[in-house]
């Protein structure tokens, strides 16, 4: 458990942060810029003096103001990746990669090379390297430092589509490979969704909502900064079946089973999406003759106005979904809690499906 | 005419020694003030940096006359060097080296600032979260990574300390083969009347040799920058 309950002033902007998050696991810092998630960061990995409160790696002090504790950040073994990669210039990747490493660990720096991909690039000196392979050499750095702690601070930011998408499949293996807590900051919420077990949101210095990403999905405090067309509950299932027409079964929670159209699964695959509240239907009694494959039984569990509509929280046994409906639909179909409802989702609305 | 003679090559010697001995005093102090000027907040801050800047604007006689009263063997700390050590300054080829490291130390600092401002403190941050202590970090990151302005700075404070004139002559005098260096051999060459072709030779020696430290230190700073993946 990674246990941070710290304050920091810096001229106009005050940050107030409690976040338990999970070790191990992938804890995602979200909001928007600006918001103090780096500011965050750095005060985690030690770098901004003036920081008060706690914060403790499984129960081992780092910060501890009403004790004296501080730990100084060359000694608190966090790997930092950087916005910008910060490799050093004058160390050619070689170098760079084992600035930190303890000595004597030439299989874990074998490992990381392979993991990473950097075998070609050892010789190379960071100028020589495109935006994405500079993250992978970052990332293999802190790696290699055999840290407690990984800290990510919008390590794809920097990078256009297509480097994300070359630097996103490491940073999953790393998630799977190593058992290193890790802490990532971003202002995408796709990224979250690939990468996130735990999402803490931010606002102005302050966690607003943290949990589980299918808990944190149908918070309020999370529409305004994923966007209103953004807004969508996040699923986690495992595929029970295939059949012919790529259409999958994914069975969510103990008893809601979803139909999705997703070539290439298999059964057996754990996975996680996004259904978002403005794609779902909702009806009072179940319909016939219509194209939609999934007709889920629920209750109503909330209603909260949101952006010129409603939001309908629906629970459908062992999950939560999330429908935009027209205030007027909310009213003719007398919408309440406790009222049984069919949610009806399209088969090919799930978007792509990410895999756990 | 452009025979060299013994005056011009004793006083080329007596140069190079004085500038290389001056370059020697500054270098580690004039490391540590720029990274203290660029690096610290402190009270001072300010005093200090106009001080380490006093003698670009105050006439040299005038720093050569506070030597002489600071380090002469009646001053306060001359006469200590004179009494625990037997070391006397003044008239002496080191009283030149340190009335020349004096004059050249702002030059020094100044090239050595405008490098470390260059170099990124998220290099140092990095270092810092991958584990190294502050002397780790000041020596594999900060100091390779200002090096160039360290050379440029040594090479300027060199070049300009072959030619220092008035810092020397008032504090240490204008002695042939111990305090005579070129600007001074120069000076007495004008003063005699048949001194006019060894003027001009001395005048060509410091020309070409100051020009000579400007390409170097341009050339070696280039190179450098190279090496350091910039």
């Amino acid at each position: 458990m990674l246990e941070i309950d710290v304050a920091l002033s810096r001229g106009d902007f005050t940050l107030e942060a409690h976040l338990c998050a999970p070790t191990p696991g992938v804890t995602a810092l979200f909001g928007r810029s600006g918001c103090g998630k780096s500011t965050l960061v750095n005060v985690i990995a030690g770098l901004l003096p003036g920081a008060r409160g706690r914060i403790a790696l499984d129960g081992e002090p780092w910060l501890d103001s009403e004790r004296g504790i501080a730990v100084p950040a060359e000694r608190r073994r966090v790997g930092y990746v950087f916005q910008d990669a910060r490799l050093f210039p004058h160390y050619t990747v070689r170098g760079n990669l084992l600035y930190g490493a303890p000595a004597n660990t030439p299989r874990a720096f074998d490992d990381v090379v392979a993991l990473l991909g950097l075998a070609e690039l050892l010789g190379r000196r960071p100028r020589a390297l495109s935006g994405g392979e500079r993250q992978r050499v970052a990332l293999g750095r802190a790696l290699l430092a055999a840290p407690r702690l990984l800290l990510l601070d919008e390590p794809l930011a920097s990078l256009d589509i297509s480097r994300r998408g070359e630097v996103l499949p490491y940073l999953e293996r790393l998630r799977d490979a190593f058992a290193i807590p890790m802490v990532f900051v971003s202002h995408q919420f796709d990224e979250v969704l690939r990468l996130g077990t735990h999402l803490a949101v931010m606002d102005a210095g302050r966690v607003v909502v943290q949990g589980d990403l299918a808990s944190v999905s149908l918070a309020p405090a999370l529409r305004s900064i994923v966007g209103h067309e953004s807004v969508g509950a996040v699923v986690e299932g495992v595929v029970s079946g295939v059949d012919a027409d790529a259409l999958a079964t994914v069975a969510i929670g103990a008893a809601s089973r979803l139909r999705i159209n997703a070539p290439g699964l298999v059964a057996g695959q754990r996975l996680r999406l996004q259904l978002l509240a403005r794609d779902l239907i909702l009806a009072t009694e179940e319909p016939r003759g219509i194209s939609v494959r999934n007709h889920l039984q629920g209750t109503v569990r909330a209603i909260t106005h949101d952006a010129g509509a409603e939001l309908v929280e629906v629970d459908i046994g062992g999950a939560s979904l999330l429908a935009r409906v027209t205030t007027e639909a909310a009213r003719e179909l007398h919408l309440a809690a406790g009222q049984p409802v069919w949610v009806l989702v399209k088969a090919v609305s799930a978007g792509a499906p990410l895999l756990t | 005419m452009w025979g060299f003679g013994e005056t011009e090559l004793a006083a080329l010697g007596l140069s190079l020694a004085v500038a290389i001995r001056a370059v020697a005093i500054n270098l580690l102090p004039a490391v540590f003030i720029a990274w203290l000027l660029t690096r610290r907040r402190f009270p001072g801050r300010l005093m200090l940096d106009a001080f380490v800047h006093l003698p670009l604007v105050l006439p040299p006689v005038v720093v050569g006359y506070l030597l002489l009263l600071l380090l002469g063997t009646r001053g306060p700390i001359g006469g200590w060097l004179d009494r625990q050590f037997d070391i006397q300054l003044t008239f002496s080829t080191m009283g030149a080296a340190v009335a020349t490291a004096v004059m050249s130390f702002p030059l020094m600092v100044r090239a050595m600032r405008i490098s470390l401002e260059n170099v990124d403190t998220g290099l140092e941050e990095a270092a810092r979260t991958l584990g190294a202590s502050a002397w780790r970090r000041f020596a594999t990151i900060t100091l390779p990574l200002m090096l160039p302005g360290v050379l440029a700075g040594a090479v300027t404070a060199f070049a300009a300390g072959l030619g220092e004139f008035g810092a020397v002559i008032t504090f240490v005098s204008n002695i042939p083969g111990e305090t005579r260096t070129l600007p001074l051999a120069l000076y007495t060459a004008l003063q005699s009347p048949d001194g006019d072709a060894t003027a001009a030779r001395l005048a060509a020696l410091s020309l070409s040799l100051g020009l000579a430290g400007l390409l170097a230190s341009e050339l070696l700073a280039r190179g450098l920058r190279r090496w350091l993946g910039k």
